[in-house]
């Protein structure tokens, strides 16, 4: 068996693993709220939105589906609980961004530009350095040469544990030590990762809470001398949101754009009971795509993002739940 | 920025007034506007709904309506109520009778343990006058065991580490080396994990009974959503903790995973962390969160912050010239890199409740004192004392020396003669240095 067969088994078992525990409360609830009952009723949409609360997914985003739902349900008068479900998961899909053709999250695939750059932000403890550690890996495997920039260098010993996670994938890193200027870093990094025909240059970023305006000048000035030395670079500024947060995850996700334009989101954490739905009206409102998940603390856990498979394994596989 | 509830408030008991008491059906809305403002909070579903369930009952006892202002008062009941179940006094460490007292630090990842374990042996080093050593029992995180090396360091605490994976040896021994070196606390830093992850939560549970610690707590992030429950839940089964500890308050979330914590697992919250810095740390006041939850800004942390800049002395002296009409431009020079020092401008704007809504999404940087500071530094020591002297050529002189314009010149002598006389009236009315008179007048001082 090939490795990225393996890979693709291990996927599977993860994210079933991952979920799992989200999906089983789902499951109860939507169970117990369907219960005996074969139409949709006021009484079955306040439930679900009670599930959809619970899940994180917010006040404003849960109003939007079950309004949908509704109108839906409306229109057709008679909907069973099978549709409903039908209905709940082409809801959310739709709201869940698609990957956009010039940004592929796929490790394998090809780059339209050499180095891809990609930066890394998020507010403290989201799990930045330990999710590069495992997308280095990666892109590694897939058989990319792969550099990391360790311009977190404010958090204390930030830079010891990204150099351990470079010796873990095996992969080269730039680094100038604690309290080194991260733009100048950052800067170093992809000019090196030019001068070293890397294909991926992947840069950490210090965490940082977004109502802080000086940090986040400073954001965007690491993005900014990026540009310098490569056109277009960073080429995917990654957010990182810990599956946990609640509607906070919301003003973390707008501020972020606003100073640096945010392309894609890793969700982190999710092997927990956290079912991380906020990225659902994230993903929306900001229209950008969930890219990744990480589902543990070793090394292969993180796994590309897919809709279909979100939304399946937080409601569970296959048709009907009771 | 959200509306802040008590304003939703104000609006929903509005279309209460002409009713002559209040039901359970006319009540409905303005429950079901702080039900959705506690969910927009984080607090927990279950969580939500008692407590509006509770306020329900609380309000249809009380004479709402009547009162002359029914918004407030039933905006009164709730802040009450939050502070009431957050916890209305607040509970201390446990410590030791016999030295050392031994407090063990968990949680999951990336909720601040470490940063908190370091901001702790600082706190009690300096507020308690104890004399800490740090155990680093994160064992598997890359780098942890040098992070809080680092920390230690500034602060100059020891720490207590060994080259083996073996997080119940490293407290044992830490606990051992405060004994022998006459070190009276011992704080244990344990690596972070899912609550989920069944020999991890062993783990921990074994290092509290190797070392048997005084003090449990449980450290939180308090931007977490409606999983708060779960894992506050896990964490006290698996260690019975003594306390919560509320982390990156200084972010703009409104908290309300605490209630959630406090409310399912009914331990105190201990400590609220509030900045990336060592000092950023203070103990729970549960009615400044009960502000944060329902919106109201935090104008307690805003004056303890002023407090930290203006001395009592210094105070007094400046009132003694603006009363006697001689607080001039280099005083105010002073002032304005004061309340620089104080942290970051538009951080503190956030701390006052309804200015975020006055400056209606209008920056405020640290930039805005810039122009009005060069220009200031370009005049002679004589102009800044009495600016009387500031005729057209001396104008025109400061505004190329600062870089900036005559009519920005103008603008600020304008303004700056507009303060002067604020400055004067307020001082008649009592005195600008004594903070905590200003905040009785407050809704909901204390």
């Amino acid at each position: 068996m090939s490795w990225l067969e393996k890979l693709g088994l291990k996927k599977k078992e993860k994210l079933e693993q991952g979920v799992e525990k989200s999906r089983e409360g789902l499951l109860n609830k939507l169970g117990r709220a369907f219960a005996g009952k074969t139409e949709v009723d006021a009484a079955t949409l306040d439930e679900l939105e009670d599930i959809l609360i619970s899940s994180d997914v917010g006040v404003k985003t849960t109003v939007e589906i079950i309004d949908r739902i509704e109108a839906r349900v409306a229109r057709d008068k008679f909907v069973t609980q099978q549709e409903l479900q039908g209905m709940l998961r082409e809801e959310i899909v739709a709201l869940l961004r698609e990957h956009e053709s010039g940004r592929p999250a796929a490790f394998d695939a090809a780059f339209d530009h050499k180095p891809h750059v990609i930066l890394v932000v998020g507010v403290n403890g989201v799990g930045k350095t330990t999710s590069i550690g495992k997308l280095a890996h990666m892109y590694k495997q897939a058989g990319k040469r792969v550099i990391l920039g360790a311009a977190d260098t404010f958090r204390a010993a930030a830079v010891d544990q990204l150099t351990i996670w470079s010796e873990r994938a095996d992969v080269e890193i730039i680094q100038q030590g604690q309290n080194a200027d991260p733009a100048a870093v950052a800067y170093d990094t992809v000019s090196a990762a030019v001068a070293r025909g890397a294909d991926v240059a992947l840069i950490d970023t210090a965490g940082r809470l977004h109502n802080k305006k000086s940090l986040m000048e400073e954001l965007a000035k690491i993005k900014r001398v990026m540009g310098k030395v490569v056109e277009g670079a960073p080429h995917e500024i990654l957010l990182v949101l810990d599956a946990s947060t609640g509607q906070n995850a919301m003003q973390q996700a707008r501020a972020f754009r606003e100073v640096v334009d945010v392309t894609g989101l890793v969700l982190s954490k999710l092997d927990g009971t956290a079912r991380g739905g906020i990225v659902i009206g994230v993903s929306n409102e900001l229209d950008v795509p969930v890219k990744y998940i990480g589902v543990g603390e070793g090394i292969g856990d993180i796994q590309l993002f897919d809709r279909e498979s979100f939304v399946n394994a937080l409601f569970g596989e296959g048709g009907t739940i009771q | 920025m959200f509306e802040d509830l008590s304003s939703k408030i104000e609006k929903a008991v509005q279309s209460l007034k002409g009713q002559s008491r209040i039901t359970d059906v006319n009540i409905a809305e303005t429950i079901r506007e702080i039900r959705r403002a506690l969910l927009d909070a984080d607090v927990n579903l279950a969580v939500a709904r008692q407590f509006t369930k509770d306020i329900q009952e609380r309000v249809l006892g009380a004479d709402v309506l009547k009162s002359v202002q029914p918004g407030q008062l039933f905006t009164k009941i709730v802040y009450d109520e939050l502070v009431h179940v957050l916890g209305e006094e607040k509970v201390d460490l446990n410590v030791s009778p016999k030295p050392p007292t031994i407090i063990l630090i968990a949680g999951l990842q990336g909720s601040g343990k470490t940063t908190f374990a370091g901001k702790l042996a600082r706190y009690l080093k300096k507020e308690n006058n104890r004399n800490p050593i740090l155990a680093a029992a994160d064992v598997y995180r890359p780098a942890a065991i040098n992070q809080l090396k680092t920390l230690a360091e500034e602060i100059s605490v020891p720490v207590y580490s060994i080259d083996q994976k073996d997080p119940v040896r490293v407290a044992k021994e830490a606990v051992a080396m405060a004994k022998a070196l006459a070190l009276d606390t011992v704080i244990i830093d344990t690596a972070g994990r899912m609550h989920v992850d069944e020999a991890m939560m062993d783990e921990v549970a074994q290092i509290k009974q190797a070392i048997d610690p005084d003090e449990i707590l449980f450290v939180v992030d308090a931007m977490t959503g409606q999983d708060a429950v779960n894992t506050a839940k896990a964490f006290n089964d698996a260690i019975d903790f003594d306390g919560v500890v509320l982390t990156k308050l200084d972010g703009d979330t409104r908290g309300g995973a605490a209630l959630s914590i406090r409310t399912v697992v009914e331990k105190p919250i201990k400590f609220m962390s509030t900045g990336e810095k060592l000092d950023a740390l203070s103990p729970f006041y549960p009615d400044r969160l009960a502000k944060r939850i329902l919106g109201m800004g935090d104008v307690v942390s805003f004056v303890e912050r002023a407090q930290q800049e203006f001395d009592e002395e210094q105070a007094e002296k400046l009132q003694r010239k603006i009363r006697s009409d001689k607080f001039d431009l280099t005083d105010f020079l002073e002032q304005l890199q004061k309340i620089k020092k104080m942290g970051n401008v538009a951080d503190l704007v956030g701390m006052i409740p309804g200015a975020q809504k006055a400056l209606q999404g209008q920056e405020i940087s640290d930039d805005a004192f810039k122009p009005v500071e060069a220009i200031i530094q370009s005049m002679t020591p004589e102009e800044r004392a009495d600016p009387n002297l500031l005729n057209g050529s001396r104008r025109k002189r400061i505004a190329k020396g600062s870089g900036t314009s005559v009519k920005q010149v103008n603008d600020l002598m304008k303004q700056f003669s507009q303060m002067k006389k604020m400055m004067k009236t307020m001082s008649k009315l009592g005195g600008m240095g004594r903070a905590s008179q200003a905040l009785k007048s407050l809704p909901f001082g204390r």
